[in-house]
């Protein structure tokens, strides 16, 4: 047994790595390749491509002559372009308030040992297991001017209500605002009720003892410590708001005319019934851009803390 | 030809080296303990020679083959975990005989294997049961059967005694060395408990920074230990070090002659111009009623023995002095010792002068 | 937590806390009771009462009509051809894309490699990218491959949009598995696969399950991909059931539209109530850990 620890700096000829090495040292790459090839394709290539095509002069076919920022500037003077936005303004704004409210509502509140608990939390969360189009046909119908919530309303007294709302252009897309907080709440209420229950026990018994009431504890202690599921539902919620499509496609089908028109469903009128493709590519990479100033630097900070 | 050779061995991330060469030679059937604090690099080393890691510069040779590019499987080791990493999937026999059965072993000779190590581990009884179901002294001895059936040329142990509590854990040490005398395979052994350290091995490797600061038996590790850092490290309560000067009789620190013998004064020569540090273990110092005077400031006494903290002049040195004591906290006392119990080191180096 | 309680016979803010709970259950259940009352009357006496009022005469005659004689566009032969097309659909997308998924989650936690951390963060992205944006050149492929109008394009759509979360999901479940398991079998003498099949899928019991409900709900409830990748023959039942509502050629019927509804929700609405559970636990794992 003998040892030393001084460097001794020999000029040793390496053997040559078995190929069984080699071998296993290049599976885990192997077998991750495809997928992230085709990630890549799919997510980069194609987002390039639709790029592309934004600046094309695409009409009912690809064409790919390259016209600058022509599509743009036709985006951007469309008027229904502008209703779109101002809709998703309105809708993103609400739905994620409401959602947001509400959610944080109904997990406090659960979290306040419901013996129900359970079947609680079964009730408030299954619209999420349903499709936006069962949701937005079934809404249409609970809004239906005349044989819905109207005709409920007037036949329990309240003869002179109305709720036109589904075919009001000015008052349309607040249906939206309504039917996608009904899905989505239960949703929300599942990520802060998570939160709540990954608090520490032993800080709310500190502030019990140094006297603290359960408002309070709630406002200044409980409520500040799920500031990062604040952020995740809020990045959640506004991706949501930015893609809804479905909802509304089967709620209004962005009626009347063109008044609950979001940016979703304008790209896929022009680009899939409008033959403006290089309208809707444009229009789709407003969108990619609204979502990834939202995502990145979220995703960023999160890989980043969680190293 | 040695089992296990470990030479030159570095290991670096960029401009972080965590093993800055390293040179063991293990012969057969020894035992070698890799111990240090945390960070010093003896989880890192453990993982190159098991092939899980791969060492930026130097070669590793088992049972005289360069194994330094093999695959582990490829390597005829066996490894312990600290968390024993058995299958939660598999019941014991299957844990045991799983290395077997990824080298193609016949059934009757895996079920042979394992019917010989359950019986060496006396665990036959839990054969069927799922490691879940087990204690953690017996999902050790699975862990430890899981790496005997494989019959190995070199067995690694991961620090598999620090997820127990103290009183298995001093029967698993007991365990282990009586396996390692019956079975006779060549062991190293992490950790960084060093009564573990002291009382498995055949010979210690104390590390730091990615160094061996000594390497040596039990016995030269406690006695001569290489440098200050290794003297303080082994032995609890640690030694005591004071710095001390040439003076005009001889040796004094903090104005207190210390006494020397004549092999001791011949090594303090001009080279140790910056001082010495001279070391007393704990149970060097006796209380006597004449020597260098003190004041009680903590008594421990543990039954066999009584730890005590005095204020002397040198400073706070801890004494152990065995049975009871009839001082008390804050009484006065006399410490003695003798001269030869004192270890030497440069002050400077910190390395051992005599 | 709950509030120290004192022995009031009568608790004004239980009282409070019960009543919105109780609210809020009733505003999620109602629509739910609409669609399934309104679906068992007739038309007559949906014009006779309102949403609420309960069918005086419960039939299942707009079920059957909605599941073969409502016309949805130019075809009158209801969902059922529709249903069938989701289900072929949904069942080899689910599969493949969550046993890739596996793998994929497998080598991102156990098997890491220079580069492997920054390949998985752009695959992420794919998560939360719009796929408005990949609509129109995705049409394109699909059309070179000659798939455009079959159930295969959507399959394949459904797979490789599905990947990236399959991905995230068991990923971040096998990084909870200890990484000693590995090297234990990899001392033991275990390859890159065996290490898979024998030790780390079994162990996956959880996450599959939750992965697959997870794909399953969604893959059955997409309209997008629906509307914009499929051909005459090959629309899935949500892109049906749309057009069912969404007549115009006809006298609206309101209790088949939502007959036509329930069917298309009862699959996934089945799977929530039997495993509920791990549903949510797909939505918490997906959405918290980012």
């Amino acid at each position: 047994m003998n040892s030393t620890s001084t460097p001794v700096s020999a000029a040793q000829s390496e053997p040559p790595i078995p190929l069984g090495t080699r071998l296993a040292e290049w599976m885990p790459k192997l077998v991750l390749a495809p997928s992230f090839v085709i990630a890549f394709i799919f997510i980069y290539g194609l987002m390039a491509w639709n790029g592309y095509l934004s600046v094309s002069a695409s009409r009912l076919l690809p064409n790919y002559e390259f016209v600058g920022l022509g599509q743009y500037v036709t985006l951007w003077e469309s008027e229904r372009w502008w209703v779109a936005l101002k809709n998703l303004g309105i809708f993103g704004s609400l739905f994620i308030f409401f959602g947001m409210a509400i959610g944080l509502l109904l997990a406090i509140l659960l979290d306040q040992k419901i013996r129900v608990e359970g079947a609680l939390r079964t009730i408030y969360l299954y619209p999420m297991a349903l499709s936006f189009i069962v949701t937005g046909t079934a809404w249409k119908w609970i809004l239906n001017p005349g044989l819905g919530l109207e005709k409920v309303m007037r036949e329990w007294g309240f003869t002179t209500f109305t709720f036109d709302w589904l075919i009001n252009p000015d008052r349309a897309i607040y249906t939206v605002v309504i039917a996608g907080v009904w899905q989505s709440a239960g949703f929300v209420m599942a990520l802060f009720l998570a939160g709540l229950r990954g608090i520490d026990d032993s800080i709310l018994k500190a502030a019990q003892i140094d006297g603290a009431n359960l408002p309070r504890i709630y406002w200044r202690i409980i409520i500040p410590s799920l500031r990062p599921v604040f952020f995740s539902t809020l990045m959640i919620l506004s991706h949501l708001a930015i893609k809804s499509f479905d909802l509304v496609m089967a709620l209004t089908a962005g009626g009347p005319g063109f008044a609950t028109d979001l940016p979703a469903t304008f790209m896929y009128t022009m680009a899939f019934s409008r033959g403006q493709i290089g309208l809707g590519a444009a229009s789709a990479t407003i969108m990619l851009a609204t979502v990834a100033a939202i995502v990145v630097p979220y995703l960023y900070s999160e890989l980043r803390t969680k190293k | 030809m040695g089992a296990l050779s470990i030479r030159n061995v570095r290991r670096s991330y960029g401009n972080v080296h965590i093993l800055k060469g390293i040179n063991i030679e293990v012969e057969a059937g020894e035992f070698l303990i890799l111990v240090g604090p945390s960070g010093c690099g003896k989880s890192t080393l453990l993982n190159i020679i098991a092939g899980l890691d791969k060492p930026t510069e130097g070669t590793i040779h088992i049972g005289g083959r360069d194994v330094t590019h093999a695959l582990p499987k490829d390597r005829d080791i066996a490894m312990v975990f600290q968390s024993y990493a058995l299958y939660p999937n598999m019941n014991v026999a299957q844990n045991i005989s799983f290395g077997l059965e990824m080298r193609n072993v016949a059934k009757a000779e895996r079920d042979a294997a394992v019917q010989r190590v359950a019986k060496m581990l006396q665990i036959e009884h839990l054969l069927d049961r799922k490691p879940a179901q087990l204690s953690g002294g017996q999902r050790q001895r699975v862990a430890m059967g899981r790496a005997l059936a494989r019959d190995p040329t070199l067995f690694l142990f991961d620090e598999p005694l620090s997820n127990l509590d103290a009183k298995l854990r001093v029967e698993m040490r007991a365990e282990i060395k009586h396996l390692h005398r019956t079975a006779q395979v060549t062991t190293v052994y992490v950790t960084h408990d060093q009564v573990e350290a002291m009382t498995l091995g055949d010979y210690i490797a104390v590390m730091k920074g990615g160094m061996i600061e000594q390497l040596g038996t039990p016995d030269d590790i406690y006695s001569r230990p290489a440098t200050r850092f290794v003297a303080e490290f082994i032995g609890s309560p640690a030694m005591n070090i004071v710095t001390g000067q040439r003076a005009a009789n001889g040796f004094a620190s903090h104005g207190v002659d210390l006494a020397l013998n004549a092999q001791q004064r011949g090594v303090i020569g001009d080279a140790h111009a910056e001082g010495v540090l001279y070391g007393l273990r704990p149970e060097a110092l006796t209380f006597a009623d004449a020597g260098l005077p003190g004041t009680i400031s903590l008594l421990e006494p543990t039954g066999p023995e009584t730890l005590a903290l005095v204020d002397t002049p040198l400073g706070k040195l801890m004494a152990r002095v065995p049975g009871k004591v009839h001082q008390q906290l804050g009484e006065s006392v006399f410490l003695r010792w003798h001269a030869e119990d004192a270890h030497l080191f440069d002050a400077k180096s910190e390395r051992r002068i005599g | 937590m709950s509030a120290a309680s004192t022995a009031r016979p009568f608790d004004w803010h239980r009282v409070a806390l019960w009543s919105v709970l109780l609210l809020f259950a009733l505003f999620f259940l109602v629509p739910m009771y609409v669609m399934l009352t309104t679906s068992l009357k007739d038309m007559a006496q949906i014009r006779d009462g309102n949403l609420l009022s309960l069918p005086t005469a419960p039939g299942f005659e707009a079920w059957s009509k909605a599941w073969s004689h409502a016309c949805t566009g130019v075809d009158c032969s209801g969902l059922r051809p529709f249903f069938i097309n989701s289900v072929l659909m949904v069942v080899p997308a689910v599969l493949v894309s969550t046993l890739i998924g596996a793998v994929n989650g497998y080598v991102l936690s156990k098997w890491r490699f220079p580069g492997s951390e920054m390949m998985f963060a752009l695959m992420l992205f794919g998560v939360f990218m719009p796929m408005q944006v990949v609509l129109l050149p995705m049409s394109q492929i699909l059309g070179w491959l000659g798939i455009a109008s079959s159930i295969w394009g959507l399959i394949l759509v459904h797979v490789i949009a599905g990947l990236p979360s399959t991905t995230l999901f068991f990923r971040n479940y096998y990084v909870g598995l200890p990484d000693e398991l590995v090297k234990a079998a990899m001392l033991d003498g275990a390859g890159f696969w065996r290490i898979f099949w024998r030790i780390v899928l079994p162990l996956s019991t959880p996450i599959t399950v939750v992965t697959l409900i997870w794909q399953f709900t969604n893959i059955w409830n997409d309209f997008l991909y629906g509307i914009v990748f499929s051909g005459a023959g090959s629309k899935p039942v949500t892109v049906g059931l749309n057009n069912l509502a969404n007549t115009t050629t006809m006298v609206k019927e309101y209790n088949v539209d939502m007959a036509a509804a329930m069917i298309a929700a009862l699959p996934t609405l089945l799977v929530y109530i039997v495993a509920g559970k791990y549903f949510v636990r797909g939505l918490t794992a997906g959405a918290v850990k980012g």
